[in-house]
């Protein structure tokens, strides 16, 4: 008997007990999504920027390797996609948009329709989210909803900038993926 | 290995015993912040641990339904029994790939497994990609707890550490210099690995799915570069319906650090065009713990590290005293199901207070199931030095009645006990800090006061 065999019988012949798979129930509130949103990307130690604010900080940063795949900042960008995800090691900014975020976490869904590359949000220095403000949910319930019917190879729920705490649970902003988030809330 | 005596090692360095044991209990502190943020905290626990009752009593159906689902997805689905066949399928693997070196992020399954040594002396160099990781990593150290690799260490020993291997400033101990200094080197890492090894949170039947969750960004750095994504997963692992995950999520960061959510919670549902991603369905002693009903609902665990943070033999003991690659109160309950001979001592490396119980995601009865390992190890062993100990208890279990009033009469005996006795040199995790203050109300008084 193979081993797929040996593990399927083993759990076959125990006595079992039926038990119920629950419904979910939704959980959701009227809370004022927008702020909770801003209060959780604060708390993650991410940093949330008007459209405004978001222009001046470019002009401010003026980032020499810049990707946008949004089409509104296209004109951002500052090349081109990369063939091989391996050269985007040197990117200094990429710019996303999320279709949704989640008020309770400030976790925003990315997939790989969107990105061209999986790797993109990770590699790239520092990472740009553009998310409309009406695009919220209270919780990740609603998200999950949301997602029912996605099925796309790879998605991510990204919630701030990569960290650690490693070392003496001393909070280090920046450890292997992108080390600073931005979002950018648009109407 | 026995617990007490590597215990008492530990204590010898209070200094360091004592931030160990101050540090996790802000972890604690942080965990409860965040579960009282959420109003509907407890009915999230009993969803949890519901959908996970249901999915152990029909695991056949679900692992088959889950395999089925990931092949159409194109993911390569192996199964195996024990450790040494997932190595042997792990190695098998990178032969096929001529693969001399990999990366890998967090995977308890792998350290289960001993998979590095094994793949080491198969001549494949592998680099554990999580800072935490890397550190002990150096140090040819386990993880000393599940979540916080390197919790044992000081930044005095990782700066002096770093400093050697990666040519850091000498003395320089800054947490961020230091944290900096493993990026650049793991990016050199991630951008030549051909092979990426990842465990595996949560796999879903429903869509052949699974989810890794990294704060640090390791797991997606390594496999979105690599030709070749390995998760490997233990079968308890599935979960019905990608909806279960809105209950999961929220439970497990929340549970582990006190964020939210993880920085990074990655869907895997198919590898990208002309690449591959290979599964391993692991066994390796569950199936066994399944059939033993007392135990069975260990296997809910979702790794969330909760029940080590908030233990106060933990705390005061560290994780290498117990010898097992799950410390804490849960592996006192999955290691003896291992090797209940080498594993004897560890059931007992608990006050049952049941902290481990109240505190825990997918509510498992750990004190309770500790306490059964103990009655069956005694009743195995005959009378031994534990005779006292054991006779107390004995008399306090009879039932379960009696049990929560003693649980009782041990809080305010908690509250009361002269620091004398707490502090007593024979009290080995005793030593080095004041115990916390017991909680006011257990959790089934608790429950019983407000599930109405
Ligand atoms: S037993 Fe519960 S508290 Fe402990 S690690 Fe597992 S899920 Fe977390």
């Amino acid at each position: 008997m193979n081993s797929r065999e040996s593990i399927l019988q083993a759990i076959r012949k125990l006595p079992r007990e039926k038990k119920n798979l629950p419904e979910l129930p939704d959980f959701g509130k009227n809370s004022d999504l927008l702020a909770e949103f801003c209060q959780s990307i604060t708390r993650n130690a991410g940093e949330v920027l008007s459209l405004e604010d978001f222009q001046e900080w470019m002009k401010e940063k003026n980032f020499k390797k810049v990707i946008s795949l949004v089409p509104d900042y296209a004109s951002l960008s500052t090349q081109a996609m990369p063939e091989d995800p391996h050269a985007l090691d040197s990117l200094d900014l990429a710019i996303v948009e999320a279709p949704f975020g989640v008020a309770e976490n400030g976790a925003m869904w990315l997939d790989e329709t969107s990105l061209c590359h999986r790797v993109l949000p990770f590699i790239a220095e520092h990472l740009v989210i553009v998310l409309r403000s009406a695009h919220l949910f209270p919780t990740l319930h609603q998200a999950y909803a949301q997602l029912q019917d996605a099925s796309t190879g790879f998605g991510v729920f990204i919630a701030g900038p990569s960290k650690t705490a490693d070392i003496e649970q001393s909070l280090v902003i920046g450890a292997q993926g992108a080390k600073s988030l931005w979002v950018v809330l648009v109407d | 290995m026995n617990h007490p005596q590597a215990a008492a090692a530990f204590l010898k360095d209070q200094a360091r015993a004592s931030w160990h044991d101050e540090t996790l209990w802000y972890v604690r502190d942080k965990r409860d912040a965040a579960s009282k943020r959420l109003p509907e905290w407890e009915d999230l626990r009993t969803l949890a641990s519901d959908i996970k009752e249901h999915t152990l009593s029909q695991l056949d159906y679900y692992l088959e339904k889950f395999e089925e689902k990931a092949f159409e997805n194109g993911i390569q689905v192996y199964w195996a029994k024990d450790a040494a066949e997932h190595n042997q399928i792990v190695l098998q693997i990178l032969q096929s790939k001529e693969c001399k070196a990999l990366v890998k992020s967090k995977s308890i399954l792998t350290e289960e497994c001993h998979l590095n040594p094994f793949l080491e002396k198969n001549g494949i160099a592998v680099v554990d990609s999580d800072l935490g990781e890397r550190i002990v990593q150096f140090l040819n150290q386990p993880p000393s707890h599940i979540v916080l690799p390197a919790i044992h260490l000081k930044k005095k020993e990782i700066a002096e550490l770093f400093h050697e291997k990666l040519g850091t400033e000498k003395g320089n101990e800054d947490p961020k210099y230091l944290t900096d200094a493993a990026r650049i080197h793991l990016r050199e890492k991630f951008l030549s690995a051909k092979v990426a090894i990842t465990g595996v949170n949560f796999g879903i039947a429903e869509t052949g799915e699974f989810v890794v969750c990294t704060n640090e960004g390791n797991a997606d750095m390594g496999v979105h570069l690599a030709d070749v994504h390995i998760a490997c997963m233990g079968i308890e692992k599935i979960i019905p319906r990608r909806k279960d995950l809105g209950v999961f999520l929220r439970l497990l960061a929340r549970s582990a650090t006190g964020q939210s959510i993880t920085t990074y919670s990655s869907h895997f549902r198919s590898p990208r065009k002309g690449k591959e991603i290979h599964l391993i369905l692991v066994d390796n002693g569950r199936t066994a713990q399944l059939s033993r009903s007392n135990y069975r609902s260990s296997l809910k665990c979702i790794r969330c590290g909760a029940c080590m943070n908030t233990c106060p033999i933990y705390r005061r003991s560290g994780g290498f005293s117990y010898g097992s690659t799950v410390p804490g109160p849960i592996g006192s309950i999955l290691s003896p199901g291992l090797d209940v001979k080498k594993y004897s001592t560890l059931p007992f490396a608990s006050t049952l207070c049941g902290s481990c119980t109240d505190v825990c995601p997918v509510k498992i009865n750990i004190h309770e199931q500790l306490y059964a390992w103990r009655q069956e190890i005694t009743q195995a062993q005959g009378w031994s030095g534990k005779e006292l100990s054991i006779k107390l208890a004995k008399g306090i279990f009879t039932s379960p009645l009696a049990y929560r009033v003693s649980g009782k009469i041990l809080r305010a005996a908690l509250k009361s006990l002269p620091h004398s006795l707490i502090y007593h040199p024979l009290n080995a995790w005793g030593k080095g800090r004041d115990l916390p203050q017991p909680p006011a109300s257990t959790f089934s008084e608790w429950y019983q006061k407000n599930r109405l």
